[in-house]
């Protein structure tokens, strides 16, 4: 594959991933630390590129609707926004959950709660990871540590949203989608052909051809005993996710005593923290999750019979903690370090935080 | 005598329903005019050959399985949503027939905002709004739309201005509208009605595939349920009450207000 070298933000990375990746429609509306992301696609012009559909809607709820119907018809369809526009984005969000609706959607996260801050944050854990509209369902949550991970989980998005039929989310922060950083971008994924839709998305309402009968996309069951077995359905294919698609990166673990859980800015920080560590003869490592959902539960859970002591890192006030707490099963202690409200803690008082909370606690 | 069998010989067929209508018993009130508005949908769809282009957006309320009753690809959205899914199928998929099918309460309460964008947009799609002034699925509650003095379950002593606000003529509001290219306002309550109806509809299914922009009809209608009123008896206070208010007729056509 021919690897071209760019200078790029994480939000830009975003955008170009989407057109490399054979992206059909981009629906968005304005919100900072994101709006790079259609500003990016507006400039470029896709539409004479790959024929990419790009619309700024009306609002939040608008564009995660107008990603239903696209995702309805069986095109790869994505939207971005930030932390109070994802909020109004729950509603579509369930309803393309419980349709099983395949798509994209980049949280590109602010310090909250309300109109917040906008500074970078990873205080949208829980909405991310936990639901976040209601009813029981998952999203699939990445969360990219670097402006190419930004780029490749793009192309990863596609695949997983349509082999679960199920909403993808790529959960950032601003920092990652503000920062400028070399990246390879590859070649393009042509779009689908209508063809290869009526192959790859069978189910989906893009006009009946005489041979079928009417395809119906719904999340509506009247019938509580056929809505049970709906949700089962769903579940099952949630405990599939977490058998094959569970994603993270080991820094320096093999002989760790102590090791950092973070994702993200906070991996990045953290990374740092492990050198300043080591370099006092502190044996410090970092487990980062991948895919917070599902999430490096068995991982950790092993790791808890190795280590003294695990700290979650995070830019919130303490969310992520919970899970791994849950993986850690008392084994080993395991505490909570975080800056929030937009505030991004230094690596210097991350291990001061490891110091204080696990090894001399 | 004539016999039943004689009467179903194929050479004595004076009307048939279109295939665009699936054989599902529909679950709309006696007297309720959906199922005649579903069934001039229907009607064009077939006599247009577009069953295999057309996409049905369902709404929430009474009208919230139109997909089961109309054979065509459906996607049933999000309560007032339907025209921010139109808006994107049709975009990407530009040569297909993308209707939603909303009532009242769905397009212009809570989804005041994805109508009148779509439509500000022009987006090539077509719009078919039944307004009976009320809220029949949930319960016969106040919509947009009802009444000055009309009861319902959530105005007990009838809507009033200072309490409930006035009565919302979208229809109008949407004529302003640069984007609409066809706007009209029909019934289905006397068979006349129904025909203009559907001539209207058919316009509208037209206007689309000369990719014109928006084409919204307005179809007034009882809801003898929620008024609690016989049929007869509510086609009559409709024309009576909510024909002054609304009335029928076009509003916009080839994108040139009516002149009244």
């Amino acid at each position: 594959m021919a690897k071209e070298l760019k200078l790029m933000k994480g939000n830009e990375a975003i955008a170009e991933a989407a057109i490399r990746s054979g992206c059909d429609g981009y629906f968005g509306y304005p919100i900072t630390p994101q709006s790079e992301v259609m500003e990016y696609l507006m400039l470029e012009k896709p539409w004479e590129r790959t024929g990419m559909v790009v619309l700024q809607a009306e609002s939040e709820v608008s564009s995660i609707n107008m990603v239903y119907g696209g995702a309805g018809a069986g095109k790869k369809v994505m939207t971005s926004s930030s932390s109070p526009g994802i909020s109004l984005m729950q509603e579509g969000l369930t309803y393309l959950a419980g349709a099983e609706l395949p798509c994209l959607v980049v949280n590109v996260v602010r310090g909250g709660p309300g109109l917040g801050t906008i500074q970078p944050s990873q205080a949208d854990y829980f909405q991310a990871t936990k639901g976040g509209g209601h009813g029981d369902y998952q999203l699939f949550v990445l969360a990219p540590a670097s402006v190419q991970e930004m780029y490749d989980f793009v192309f990863d998005a596609w695949d997983i949203a349509f082999k679960y039929r199920n909403p993808v989310m790529i959960l950032s922060d601003g920092a990652i989608g503000q920062v400028m950083e070399k990246l390879y971008v590859g070649d393009y994924v042509p779009r689908w052909t209508e063809e290869q839709i009526h192959e790859n998305a069978p189910w989906a309402a893009f006009g009946k051809p005489a041979t079928r009968d009417h395809n119906i996309i719904t999340s509506l069951e009247l019938d509580s005993a056929k809505e049970e077995i709906h949700n089962q359905k769903l579940q099952a294919k949630y405990r599939e996710m977490e058998r094959n698609e569970v994603r993270f990166e080991e820094i320096n673990c093999e002989d760790a005593e102590y090791i950092f859980v973070a994702y993200g800015s906070s991996a990045r920080i953290a990374q740092k923290a492990i050198q300043l560590g080591r370099e006092k003869g502190i044996k410090v490592g970092l487990l980062r999750p991948i895919t917070l959902f599902p999430f490096p539960t068995k991982r950790l859970g092993e790791l808890s019979k190795q280590v003294k002591g695990m700290l979650s890192v995070e830019m919130s006030a303490g969310q992520m903690v919970t899970d791994v707490r849950l993986a850690a099963e008392n084994r080993c202690k395991v505490e909570h370090y975080g800056r929030f409200g937009g505030m991004i803690p230094t690596p210097h008082e991350v291990l001061e935080a490891m110091e204080t909370k696990i090894i001399n606690a | 005598m004539i016999f039943n069998q004689e009467i179903i010989k194929p050479e004595n067929l004076v009307y048939t329903k279109t295939k665009v209508l699936t054989d599902n018993v529909m679950h709309y009130c006696p007297g309720c005019g959906h199922g005649r508005i579903h069934r001039i949908v229907a009607e064009v769809i077939e006599e247009m050959g577009i069953q295999d282009k057309a996409i049905c957006i369902a709404p929430v309320g009474c009208s919230v399985l139109a997909y089961n009753y109309f054979n065509v690809d459906s996607l049933g959205a999000a309560h007032g949503r339907a025209p921010a899914l139109a808006t994107a199928i049709q975009r990407l998929y530009p040569d297909n027939h993308v209707f939603t099918y909303q009532g009242d309460g769905d397009l212009a309460a809570i989804g005041t905002a994805e109508t009148m964008h779509a439509c500000n947009r022009g987006e090539n799609i077509v719009i078919i709004f039944v307004n009976n002034g009320i809220y029949g699925m949930t319960g016969g509650q106040m919509a947009p739309t009802t009444l000055i003095g009309m009861k319902t379950a959530t105005s007990p002593y009838g809507r009033d201005i200072h309490l409930h606000g006035y009565p919302l003529r979208i229809t109008e509001l949407l004529a302003d509208l640069p984007g609409t290219y066809f706007i009209t306002r029909q019934s289905v309550h006397t068979p006349a009605a129904v025909r203009k109806a559907k001539k209207a509809v058919e316009m509208a299914f037209q206007n689309q595939k000369n990719k014109k922009g928006t084409s919204f009809i307005e179809i007034v209608s009882n809801c003898n349920s929620g008024w609690k009123m016989s049929a007869p008896d509510a086609n009559k206070w409709m024309e009576e009450n909510m024909f002054p208010k609304y009335p029928i007729g076009d509003i916009k056509v080839d994108g040139v207000k009516v002149s009244k």
